[in-house]
């Protein structure tokens, strides 16, 4: 056998510094590593863990959601998919929204399924956002907003939502916030982390700045579904809204799919249109099996659906009812499946609460910091878990809670 | 019924829903999760017994691996119904024995269908021709031995557990 040649060199090698001769992207630099991945790589080097810090579904997907997946391979549907999606889905997806927010959508020019609501999101940024164009992000709030807006190179405009408040968004905040280089608001109700829902008249309130201001709006509603107190609203029903609003959703949360990445975006054509030209060379199409799956999970995915937000209302009260006990009090969530309990009294940061939980007490919650402005002194407990699960670990948190405050008090 | 149910008609399908999935919750985790006191969660449940909506709390188990050396099998059963009864008698007679673990009236084929638990192939065997094919009013068995559990009130048996990311936004 022929040996590979090995170069014989008494040249010291300099090591390859990528950093310096292969610089990144500047506007790269301002983006940190989500703190959840920090948190995430602890909580993996631990055994014995249980963890409501997962921001997914615990359920399966029902089984002939999965069926028709599986189908779809058998008959070979495997091929690329128009790049608005499936017209059939699309189809579906129009009067799924029409019963869900009462708003009707072309299903031929104002419908995009994308790979996930995340993918919807930056092709609607990277649609509309200029350099140094505003955008107005309540906080705390999922950690992909800021990210993406800082890659359609603007600039995030944090306002901050508050407890006393519900953690709702309150309009006389945002508008202080409003300048001229203001484009766009993005809103999440129910929200992640908090649970917390916009009502009715704050709602109309920030309808009206968006329409006095001329801004955009991109409402993110994956948790429409999972609501356990009224119906959901969405911001895009009201007056004069559609023409300016896109509203963002997928199956990830009320279906169990997450992992299949099928979301949507609805909005005025020239939106969408616009967002087709960066998903048709950037992604070109999302899954044509999950696409197939979605499409199941529309024609009878319903009742599946229902079992899951029912479980869900019972775990929120069970978690609720336990935690506050302890002393994690917080507001009783009215959508998704977290709570999102203050933790100041006990005189630790929320990073330090959640590690020491973690590694002391066999419990991963995620810490409030990681949704950024005003979640610190607060952390979110997911009750995307099981009973069995959230049972032992409320036990685990009641015994390490009692050993803190020992601690405290010897001080 | 209790007042409190008749107030609550959600609670009875909330009951259902917890009780259904893990017999065997406390009562403060159900009562926690219904949002009512655990007074109150008792004397509901008290209630749901007396009134027989609640028959029984049992657990499952994997029959392979907890009970090795036992037999199950089905059995459809064509019988005479008798005037007046119906099949009602005759079913109730079949239904009574140790052996039979359940019992349903059919549409179809036949008329009885019948499960069976037993020590061994031959004890089975035994109680149908001995016992059961034995009843006046029963005109004939055919006997299904059971081989493998797939799934038994609505729990898939041996599926691995699949990954979750332990932290995710």
């Amino acid at each position: 056998m022929k040996k590979h040649p090995v170069i014989n060199s008494t040249e010291k090698i300099v090591p390859f510094d990528f950093r310096t001769k292969l610089p990144i992207a500047k506007h790269l630099s301002s983006i940190g590593k989500s703190s959840i991945r920090d948190f995430f790589e602890l909580v993996q080097n631990q055994t014995d863990v249980i963890s409501l810090g997962i921001g997914e579904p615990d359920f399966d997907t029902p089984w002939m959601i999965r069926e028709a997946a599986i189908y779809s391979l058998e008959k070979g549907e495997t091929g690329y998919t128009s790049n608005l999606g499936l017209i059939e889905l699309r189809k579906l997806i129009a009067q799924y929204v029409s019963k869900l927010i009462g708003v009707d959508y072309n299903p031929y020019e104002e419908i995009l399924v994308t790979v996930g609501v995340s993918e919807g999101l930056d092709c609607a940024l990277r649609a509309i956002i200029d350099p140094f164009d505003e955008v107005i992000i309540h906080q705390p709030s999922y950690v992909s907003y800021v990210p993406l807006v800082v890659l359609a190179y603007g600039v995030p405009v944090i306002v901050e939502t508050l407890e006393k408040d519900g953690f709702q968004l309150d309009p006389v905040a945002v508008e202080k916030k409003i300048t001229p280089k203001t484009k766009a608001i993005i809103l999440n109700f129910p929200t992640n982390p908090t649970g917390s829902i916009e009502n009715e008249e704050k709602l109309q309130a920030i309808a009206q700045l968006a329409c006095k201001h001329n801004l955009y709006v991109i409402s993110d509603e994956i948790y429409a579904e999972l609501m356990y107190e009224g119906t959901h609203r969405s911001i895009v029903a009201l007056d004069r809204m559609k023409e300016r609003s896109l509203f963002l959703h997928g199956f990830s949360k009320a279906f169990s799919m997450t992992g299949f990445r099928i979301g949507y975006a609805c909005g005025p054509k020239e939106w969408i249109e616009a967002m087709m030209k960066i998903h048709q060379y950037s992604i070109l199409c999302a899954s044509s099996i999950a696409q197939q799956a979605a499409i199941e999970a529309l024609l009878h995915g319903k009742k599946d659906m229902e079992q899951m937000v029912e479980e869900y209302r019972l775990r929120r009260n069970f978690l609720w009812k336990h935690l506050s006990s302890l002393g994690l009090v917080g507001n009783l969530p009215k959508g998704t499946f977290y709570y999102f309990p203050s933790i100041r009294h006990f005189g630790l940061s929320s990073k330090e609460f959640c590690y020491r939980l973690l590694q002391e007490g066999g419990v991963a919650l995620v810490p409030g910091s990681a949704f950024g402005q005003g979640g610190e002194g607060y952390v979110r407990c997911s009750f995307a878990t099981r009973f069995e699960d959230l049972e032992i670990a409320v036990r685990r948190i009641e015994s390490w809670l009692k050993k803190i405050e020992k601690e405290g008090k010897k001080q | 019924m209790h007042n409190f149910l008749k107030a609550n008609p959600q609670l009875i399908g909330d009951i259902v829903r917890l009780l259904e999935k893990n017999a065997r919750l406390s009562l403060s985790d159900i009562a926690s999760a219904l949002g009512i006191s655990v007074e109150e969660t008792a004397a509901l449940l008290k209630e749901l017994e007396k009134e027989k909506f609640i028959l029984a709390y049992k657990t499952i188990f994997d029959p392979e691996k907890i009970q090795k050396n036992r037999v199950r099998a089905v059995i459809e059963v064509k019988i005479t119904p008798e005037r007046g009864g119906g099949f009602d008698k005759l079913s109730k007679r079949i239904a009574g024995f140790e052996e039979v673990t359940s019992c349903f009236l059919m549409s179809g084929g036949y008329d009885l269908l019948v499960f069976l638990e037993g020590e061994s192939l031959k004890e089975v065997a035994l109680f149908v021709s001995e016992k059961l094919a034995t009843l006046p009013g029963v005109i004939s068995t055919a006997t299904h031995f059971m081989l493998k559990t797939y799934k038994e009130q609505g729990i898939i048996f041996s599926t691995p557990s699949h990954f979750r990311l332990p932290v995710s936004p």
